[in-house]
């Protein structure tokens, strides 16, 4: 199979704007997201399933939480951390926070030096963000074991609602393991970039398939989510 | 805009909105830091959350120089959610209400 799927050169039609536009690209009777790649929305369409996901988990806690007689945990003072004799709020969290935003814009960087076709800045960048991930990860763990220490299981805990357990292994275990898949995949495709594989074209291991740099921003795209993912969890479950 | 190849865009664009995700962050972490509480805390908490998501989609997720096909196709099915959301939100009112009924009798 020769895979001119990935670059074929469309002959993208003069952009029609607003919602005219729409009908002719649905009617074009040709692919309909023009101007981008298949893989790029592949993942948008995984993006929008995932969305689904991680709104189901969280209208299911804000049903919980709504539904419980017993009071909700304050998450400022389970959450926080002892810095000398201060306790302050959310600390953790908002490192973790900052961290997630920062991991998103060397990403974005990554993209942009991937489309120029400079391969060192780009994995450079790529490989910071994996690391800023990575301490996410990190930080998410020492969190888990500091919570389990003072007593939180999925069905009971101290500070109030036996809920509030149930709903931060699930919700945050959950968006920890989207990120640590990110970071894997962070690693390979640093990888790749390093190496050249999309100037060489050589094909990858699992799919024997030649890539270019478009997978950097679908990748991108990936991360962005699961940055996007976050900024609700820290809204809807860390500081309601 | 959209460039012969893929999303080409400066970097300082990148920079700014970076530098704006950082400031919103803050805010909503000011929230919390102050302890405001009920309607102007969670107002706040939804206001800087949507600005953030809204930053994040357009700009590092390229949306905002894709054309209306694609981000009309990611966007309308999420307007379930919302539904979806309506549903529990009642149907939670609804589960405490038999608690508060049944399990409290007595009391």
């Amino acid at each position: 199979m020769e895979d001119s799927s990935f670059t074929q050169p469309v002959t993208i039609p003069p952009h029609v704007k607003g919602n005219k536009g729409v009908a002719v690209d649905w009617s074009s009777d040709q692919k309909t997201f023009k101007g981008v790649p298949w893989g790029k929305a592949m993942m948008w369409i995984f993006l929008v399933s995932d969305t689904f996901v991680f709104s189901i988990f969280l209208i299911s806690y804000m049903t919980v939480r709504k539904s419980t007689k017993i009071p909700w945990p304050n998450p400022s003072k389970v959450f926080a951390l002892h810095v000398g004799h201060v306790s302050v709020p959310l600390l953790l969290i908002a490192i973790m926070t900052f961290i997630l935003i920062t991991s998103s814009g060397t990403m974005a960087m990554a993209v942009k030096f991937g489309y120029e076709k400079k391969r060192v800045p780009c994995a450079i960048l790529i490989i910071l963000t994996a690391i800023f991930g990575a301490s996410f990860v990190g930080m998410q763990a020492f969190e888990w074991t500091k919570l389990i220490m003072e007593g939180v299981r999925p069905w009971e805990n101290p500070f109030g609602a036996p809920q509030f357990g149930s709903v931060f292994f699930m919700v945050t275990g959950f968006h920890g393991t989207h990120v640590t898949i990110g970071v894997i995949f962070l690693i390979i495709l640093a990888r790749k970039v390093w190496r050249g594989d999309f100037d060489t074209g050589r094909r990858g291991f699992f799919t024997s398939q030649k890539s270019h740099y478009e997978a950097i921003e679908i990748m991108g795209l990936y991360w962005h989510f699961v940055d996007l993912v976050w900024v609700f969890i820290f809204a809807f479950f860390y500081l309601w | 805009m959209a460039a012969k190849e893929g999303q080409q865009h400066p970097i300082g664009i990148y920079l700014w909105i970076w530098g704006l995700l950082f400031v919103f962050s803050a805010c909503s972490y000011a929230v919390d830091w102050y302890q405001l509480q009920g309607l102007l805390r969670w107002s706040l908490i939804i206001f800087f959350m949507l600005l953030k998501a809204g930053f994040i989609v357009a700009i590092f997720m390229h949306m905002f120089w894709e054309r209306l096909a694609i981000l009309y196709a990611v966007l309308f099915p999420c307007i379930a959610i919302l539904f979806f959301l309506a549903f529990m939100f009642a149907e939670s009112g609804y589960t405490l209400w038999t608690r508060m009924v049944y399990f409290m009798v007595g009391i």
